[in-house]
Parts: C-alpha cells; sequence; structure tokens
C-alpha cells in the first residue's frame, strides 16, 4: 500500500508543479534558515569535554566587603579566585584532582634567526592542570609537584607552536625565550583546544582562542609575569600583587567523581568560609560560596550573545510562518481534489486509508522540503563563517545535526499536513460526484 | 462595493481566512521588530564620532621590545613625518573603533557618588588637535601638562557629556574626577565638544572619554596617529606602512589595528552589519512566503468559486466587481492580520526589551509595516483576481 500512495502522492505533487514548487520552497526557506541558527547554537552550547565534563567541577567563593556593590558593565570578581583561597583550596586536597590557572600573554623570541619576536597567548597552572582535564602528550610530560613547588622554569608547548619553533624535529629539551625568562621545554600537547574554552576568564573570545603553551603558574607569580583576564581588586590603595588577599585573578577547577564528593566538597567550601569569616577575612555569609559543574558555569556565563539568541528566535519565527503558509496551501490542494477523494470513498476506501495517503503526499513534500532546507542551511552556515564573530569558524554542521534538518522538515510537514488530510478524509462518499 | 456579502463569503472559509490572518500577524509582528533592530544597528554603524575620520589613518606596532620604546618611537616619528602628503604624526593609545582602557570613574575619590564607564584615551599634546576635536572649555594639552608616568593625579580633556554627568551643575574646569579605587585621578583642563567612547555599544554611555596627555615611552609606543588631506590619506597610509619595514625592522605591523578611521569602523562594525542584513534577508524572504501564500490561497478560492463568480457575472457584475470583490476581501484579511499582529508585535517588543535590553518599538514601525504587508497583499491578489474577473458569465450556465 505504501508504494501505491507514494506513487499518487507523486502523480499529485506532479499536477500542480507551481503549488507544489512552493511548499517545498516555504519548507526549504523556514527549515534552511532555523537549522542555520539552531546549529550555531549546538554549536556553542555544546560539551567541550565530553565524556569528561561530568566530573569537572569550580568551586567559586565569595571575599567580597559586605558592601561592596558591583558596578554596572565591571566583571564580577567572585567569578575568579585570590592567590591565598587558591593555595588554600590546592593544599586542602579535597577532590580527586585540582588545578588553579589563569591566563597570560608573553612575548616569545625565537632562536631561529627566520622567525620576528611575537606575542603568544598560553596559560600558568598548576600540576595537576593536565590530568584534570585529559590534556593528551605527543611528547614528554607535564611538570611535577615539586617543579611547581621550586618554581621550576620549564614549559609545555602545544603542537601548534613546538612545529612553528622546531619544525618536525624534537621540541622536548629544547630552550625557549619567553618575555625575559629562558624555559626548557618539558612536553609537547597534542592537538587540545576545547571550544569554547570553559577554564578561561570571561573575555568574549572563548571560541577562537587556544592555549600555546602551559607554565607552572608559581613561575607567572614569581616573575610578576604578565597576567590576562580579569583582576579585581575592593581595597582602596592595596596593593596590586599577584598574592595580594584582595584581588581575584585566579580560576580554580577541581575534578569530583561521585555525588557524596560533590556534597562533602561544597560542605567544604561552606566550611572554609565560614572559617575565614570567624579570622575576620569574609564578611558575607559562607553559603555564598558556591559550587557550579562544567555544563551549569558555560549556563552561568551565558557565553551566547544576544544576537545569536535572537537570531535564533527570529529563525523559528520565519519557519512557524513557512508552516502556517503551508497548512494553507496543502488545505487548499487537498480539498480541490475532493472529487477524486470522494470517488475513492464511494469504492471503499476508509478514512484511514484517506488520511494516510494525505499524510505521505505532505511528508514527501517534507522529504523534498528537507533536502532544499539542507543546502539553504549550509549557505547559511558558509555566509557565518565569513563573520568576523568569535564563534563563525565553529559554525559547521555535524551528522546529528544533518539528520535532524531532514527530521525536521518531514515532521513539520507532517504536521502541517495533519489537519488538511483530516479536513479531506471527512469528504462524504459519492456526494462530491453529484455536486460535482 | 457592500462589505457583508464579502464578510458572508469570507464565514465559508473560517479556516483558511483564519490561517492567513495568523501569518500575516507574524509577519507583521516580525516585520516591525526587525526593521526596529535592523534601524538600530544601522544608527550605532553610523554614529558621529566626534574626530575628523576622513583625514586620519592609524599604523599599530606589535611584536617590539617596550623598554626600548622611545628609540623606536623617535625613529618611526620621524621617519613618517618625512612622507609626502603627511600634515602630521602622532604618538596614540587607544582610539574610536579601535579600543581604548576603560574603567569607572567617579566625581569623588571613594567613588560614593555614583560611576561611569569611561574609555580612556592617550597621546602626545598633539595628537588631540590632530583629531580634529574642539573644545567647548578650557584649553588644548600642553607640553607642559605632561606628567610622569607614576604620578596620580594627572592633566587631561574629557568631554562634554562625561562632564555634565559627573557635575550636572558646575564648572568642570580644575575638578578632578577617579578611577580605579581611587588610585588615579584626573584634572580637567579642558572639555571637548564630541569624543565618542573606543568602543560605541550600548554599555556605556555615549561620549564617556577622557584624553590625557603622556610623553612617548613603554606606556605609550607603537600606535601612530597619521593626518592628511581626506583625498590622499589612503595614499600616504599605504606609503607608511611601506616605510615601517626600514623605520622599524623591530616590529611588526599590527594589520589588525592598522588602517584608515574608516577602514577601523567598517571592521569595527563588520558584525553589525552582517547582523542587520540577516535581517533583511529574513525580512525579504519572509514578505515573499507570505505574498506566495497569498497567491497560493487565492487562486484556489477563484477556482472554488468559478461557478459563483460566473452567476454574479450573469445577473450583471461586471468585471470590475468580481475584481473589487477580491481585492476588498484581501484589504480584510490583511486588515485582520495587522490588528492581531499589532498585539503580537507588542507581545514580541516587550520580550525583546526584557530579554535584550533594546528600546520601545516606536509607533511609526506599526504604521509602516501595515501598509507594507496591505500593498502586498493587494499585489499579491491581483493576479488570482484578475482571473477570476476573466471568468466569463457563461460559466453560470455550466454544470461542472
Amino acid at each position: 500500500m505504501f508504494g501505491y500512495y507514494l506513487d499518487l502522492a507523486w502523480r499529485s505533487l506532479k499536477r500542480t508543479p507551481v503549488l507544489t514548487g512552493l511548499m517545498v520552497l516555504a519548507i526549504g526557506l523556514g527549515i534552511g534558515a532555523s537549522m542555520t541558527m539552531l546549529t550555531v547554537l549546538h554549536v556553542m552550547t555544546d560539551d567541550p569535554m565530553p565524556g569528561r565534563s561530568a566530573h569537572l567541577y569550580t568551586p567559586h567563593l565569595d571575599p567580597l566587603p559586605r558592601d561592596y556593590k558591583l558596578r554596572d558593565g565591571s566583571p564580577d570578581p567572585t567569578d575568579d579566585m585570590t592567590w591565598p583561597d587558591a593555595m588554600a583550596l590546592l593544599k586542602a586536597h579535597r577532590g580527586v584532582r585540582q588545578a588553579a590557572m589563569s591566563g597570560g600573554s608573553l612575548l616569545l623570541r625565537p632562536a631561529r634567526a627566520d622567525l620576528r619576536p611575537f606575542y603568544v597567548s598560553g596559560r600558568y597552572a598548576t600540576t595537576d592542570f593536565f590530568a584534570l582535564f585529559g590534556v593528551p602528550f605527543e611528547q614528554g610530560s607535564g611538570w611535577s609537584a615539586a617543579d611547581d613547588a621550586a618554581g621550576a622554569q620549564v614549559v609545555v608547548l602545544s603542537e601548534t607552536l613546538a612545529r612553528k619553533l622546531f619544525g618536525t624535529g624534537k621540541a622536548v629539551g629544547q630552550t625557549v625565550r619567553l618575555g625575559e625568562h629562558d624555559f626548557r621545554v618539558i612536553g609537547v600537547t597534542a592537538d587540545w583546544a576545547p571550544k569554547p574554552v570553559f577554564y578561561d576568564d570571561q573575555t568574549g573570545t572563548q571560541y577562537s582562542d587556544a592555549d600555546l603553551f602551559f607554565l607552572p603558574l608559581s613561575v607567572a607569580v614569581d616573575e610578576k609575569l604578565q597576567v590576562s583576564g580579569n583582576r579585581s581588586g575592593w581595597v582602596h590603595g592595596d596593593d596590586t600583587s599577584l598574592t595580594s588577599a584582595n584581588m581575584t585573578w585566579l580560576q580554580f577547577w577541581v575534578q569530583l567523581d561521585t555525588p557524596a564528593q560533590v556534597a562533602a566538597y561544597r560542605q567544604y567550601l561552606v566550611d572554609y568560609s565560614a572559617q575565614q569569616k570567624a579570622l575576620g577575612r569574609f564578611q558575607r555569609p559562607p553559603t555564598n560560596a558556591k559550587l557550579y559543574s562544567l555544563m551549569s558555569w558555560l549556563a552561568h556565563e551565558n557565553l551566547v550573545p544576544g544576537d545569536v539568541d535572537l537570531q535564533l528566535w527570529l529563525a523559528l519565527g520565519f519557519l512557524f510562518v513557512c508552516l502556517l503558509n503551508i497548512v494553507a496551501l496543502l488545505l487548499a490542494k487537498f480539498l480541490r481534489r475532493s472529487g477524486a477523494i470522494s470517488v475513492r470513498r464511494a469504492l471503499g476506501a476508509r478514512r484511514r486509508d484517506i488520511f494516510v495517503q494525505l499524510g505521505i503526499e505532505s511528508a514527501l513534500i517534507g522529504v523534498a522540503g528537507g533536502v532544499l532546507g539542507l543546502a539553504i542551511a549550509q549557505l547559511g552556515l558558509w555566509s557565518i563563517r565569513q563573520r568576523p564573530d568569535d564563534y563563525a569558524k565553529l559554525a559547521q554542521m555535524d551528522m546529528s545535526m544533518l539528520l535532524g534538518t531532514l527530521g525536521l522538515a518531514v515532521l513539520a510537514s507532517v504536521l502541517a499536513g495533519l489537519l488538511p488530510a483530516w479536513r479531506a478524509c471527512r469528504v462524504p462518499p459519492a456526494l462530491q460526484l453529484k455536486g460535482g | 462595493m457592500p462589505i457583508r456579502p464579502i464578510l458572508r463569503a469570507l464565514r465559508h472559509h473560517r479556516f483558511t481566512t483564519a490561517l492567513i490572518v495568523l501569518e500575516i500577524a507574524l509577519a507583521c509582528a516580525v516585520l516591525c521588530n526587525a526593521s526596529f533592530i535592523v534601524a538600530g544597528k544601522l544608527s550605532l554603524m553610523h554614529i558621529r564620532s566626534g574626530i575628523d575620520e576622513p583625514a586620519l589613518a592609524v599604523v599599530t606596532l606589535d611584536n617590539f621590545e617596550r623598554q626600548r620604546a622611545d628609540d623606536l618611537n623617535a625613529r618611526v616619528v620621524n621617519g613618517l613625518r618625512k612622507i609626502d602628503g603627511m600634515q602630521s604624526v602622532d604618538l596614540v593609545s587607544g582610539l574610536p573603533f579601535l579600543g581604548a582602557g576603560g574603567e569607572s570613574v567617579s566625581p569623588d575619590r571613594e567613588g560614593k557618588r555614583g560611576s561611569y564607564l569611561t574609555s580612556f584615551y592617550f597621546g602626545d599634546p598633539g595628537a588631540l588637535p590632530a583629531l580634529g576635536i574642539a573644545l567647548t572649555a578650557g584649553r588644548l594639552p600642553r607640553d607642559s601638562d605632561v606628567v610622569p608616568d607614576d604620578a596620580t593625579i594627572v592633566q587631561s580633556v574629557i568631554t562634554r557629556s562625561l562632564a555634565d554627568r559627573l557635575w550636572p551643575h558646575a564648572n568642570p574646569l580644575g575638578k578632578v574626577l577617579w578611577c580605579c579605587h581611587g588610585t588615579g585621578g584626573f584634572q580637567v583642563i579642558g572639555v571637548a565638544r564630541e569624543l565618542i567612547q573606543a568602543m560605541p555599544r550600548d554599555d556605556i554611555s555615549v561620549g564617556n572619554a577622557i584624553f590625557t596627555p603622556q610623553r612617548s615611552g613603554p606606556m605609550l609606543a607603537g600606535q601612530y596617529l597619521l593626518r592628511a588631506d581626506p583625498a590622499r590619506v589612503n595614499e600616504v597610509l599605504r606609503k607608511a606602512r611601506a616605510a615601517m619595514a626600514t623605520l622599524a625592522p623591530d616590529a611588526t605591523v599590527d594589520d589588525e589595528h592598522t588602517g584608515t578611521l574608516g577602514d577601523l569602523r567598517h571592521r569595527y562594525f563588520r558584525s553589525d552589519q552582517a547582523t542587520a542584513d540577516m535581517l533583511m534577508g529574513t525580512m525579504v524572504a519572509l514578505l515573499a512566503i507570505t505574498a506566495l501564500g497569498i497567491v497560493g490561497l487565492t487562486g484556489y478560492w477563484v477556482q472554488q468559486r468559478r461557478k459563483q463568480i460566473g452567476i454574479r457575472r450573469a445577473v450583471g457584475a461586471t468585471r470590475r466587481d468580481i475584481l473589487r470583490h477580491f481585492q476588498i476581501e484581501n484589504f480584510l484579511i490583511v486588515g485582520m492580520g495587522i490588528a492581531l499582529g499589532v498585539l503580537l508585535t507588542y507581545a514580541f517588543d516587550v520580550a525583546l526589551m526584557k530579554f535584550y535590553e533594546l528600546p520601545h518599538l516606536p509607533p511609526a514601525y506599526l504604521l509602516v509595516g501595515a501598509i507594507v504587508l496591505w500593498l502586498l497583499g493587494q499585489l499579491a491578489v491581483l493576479g488570482p483576481a484578475l482571473r477570476a474577473a476573466a471568468v466569463p458569465p457563461v460559466v453560470a450556465t455550466r454544470s461542472v
């Protein structure tokens, strides 16, 4: 029966090429526009660390004075952590793994004569950083806790930077001059760049950034290396050194494997805050301390720009208008065939048969519209990749979005066809024949 | 033309009519709100900067050693001044559309009497006249106004709009405004008529800017403001870029931050331009789809009513009457759509204001939207209506 209905649908669509073309175009445009924006949103809110993100948490303390008021447009200091707090949490070692980190940008003077000095951005971190985030290594490894304590001048390079500096040769053991210091290369990471760079301070370029080097945080503090990101202090005239207890600038991440560990860590944060309050350092309620999971931290940071949201809503509205249009056109198309339908009914077709037949016809329009929509969405994504925005380069369709496009198109057209088909299958048998 | 029979005829197509009405209402809501956003983007893109943009260009250097900045500045400034057509070369740090430092400033040291996010521009004392900025009070910075980099209070020119926000009823000259938790003060020596903030967006109030003269050094190096005749500014910039290879072999030109002020403005608003283009594309597609829907449905109605049209023609209706019938019918349907659309538009508007902090939609957009949709409807219905008018009266006598 399915084959027969398909044949009927095909013939019916061929009979009215203009109307059919119109419906396919409407579905295609609606689906194309909304899938373009859905894909952008999908890549922007995708899990940056699949498989690992469920165990990654970021603690946030509230060391601010009681009367501190967040200024308009200024970053929230509690998004980051102070040096003493980060070191205390690190020493307490309550998570499976934990690391403190901050971004930095340094002038690199290559030893090769054909390369000019250039600025590279990277990360200052403590030893667990690599194990915590599962950074894969191509050569060598990260540094040890002893290196952290000693402030060893060692560096891990990204594969991109290592290839730029040393070609295909061995990078480990070489020396790199960063800022005013020589660093010994002890490892090269394999291609590793989570999108967005969730562990970075919110600077608005997390989708296009990638760390090119990693070096011990203690070195950055000892040598006063340049730190990027927000440095929010709250005491007037206080020293602005990195170890100040009244300035936040560090990010802190911790691995917690079981719900019990999560609950225990949350309690630890409150206890720590209460202890700091008792010491007179913290002024606000200890329950202000928060523990975010990776995905809830991303939701809290809300990296998706308003423009993307807005365009998504617009695209969905557009799809809805297209669907309304198709409902009206299908209604016209089906009811125009009332004569043929009543003949089929008179010859013994049940209402259900008519309904299924017309449903298949709408689904066929949906398939054609889906293919057109896919083409339009690819065009839309291509145009988004040409945009200067931070996230633009990521706008690519993966398999799930590709199938989703076709699925949405068929679903939408079948939904649009439901009402017209229901109306059409209520055409009484033979009555139409008489009326002519 | 009586409207009653048309309404009665529509009642026979309640469902399809409702669909078209709903479609037009949605189109109206999307159209009005989207065009309002586009208008907002366009006016932002054409915002006045207060500087003499057509005559200006900037070259930014990168990857040089800040410790030896003085030497670099001297070489570059002297070298660039020799270029034919160059009117002036000045050291700057930060320009409109290029970016600059920004902090909250307050009229008091403790920051208790309000704080205003402000752009900080720095440059040698000649940079301000080179930008073409006119003062409404006070004087331009002189060499003697330049204080050491570590001074707590510096001499600055601030904009009229910032002065009005900080001291609404007082003469700003000689007053000190504070930033950075009271660690830095700016004493006002002049008030500029207009100078836009570095990154014009909705989050800094328009025109909150401070210009501070500074001496060449690690804090002020690698960014050069070029001034030339507007007709020659491109040529001068090209020569300046070419000269950098010999003037500053120890640095690289930062392409992203180099260009004429026109280039910088264009680059800065690229993303807004792209959004505006996308919105306009969607609006056109939406209008096209709506029009095609009207064509399709009216075509169906015409075909369905061929016999009735024939009868009407046979009992004396003229072609013009039939044409009018469909045109008025369409006018009514679109009108109902617009009526519903007005409600939807305001619902969208309230949502947009809440989530995206957009200003309120002016009623003029609704009026224009309504006129556009009415015209579109009339255009779309013309074809099917003419076909209806062409139905001969003899159809009435046929059985099919």
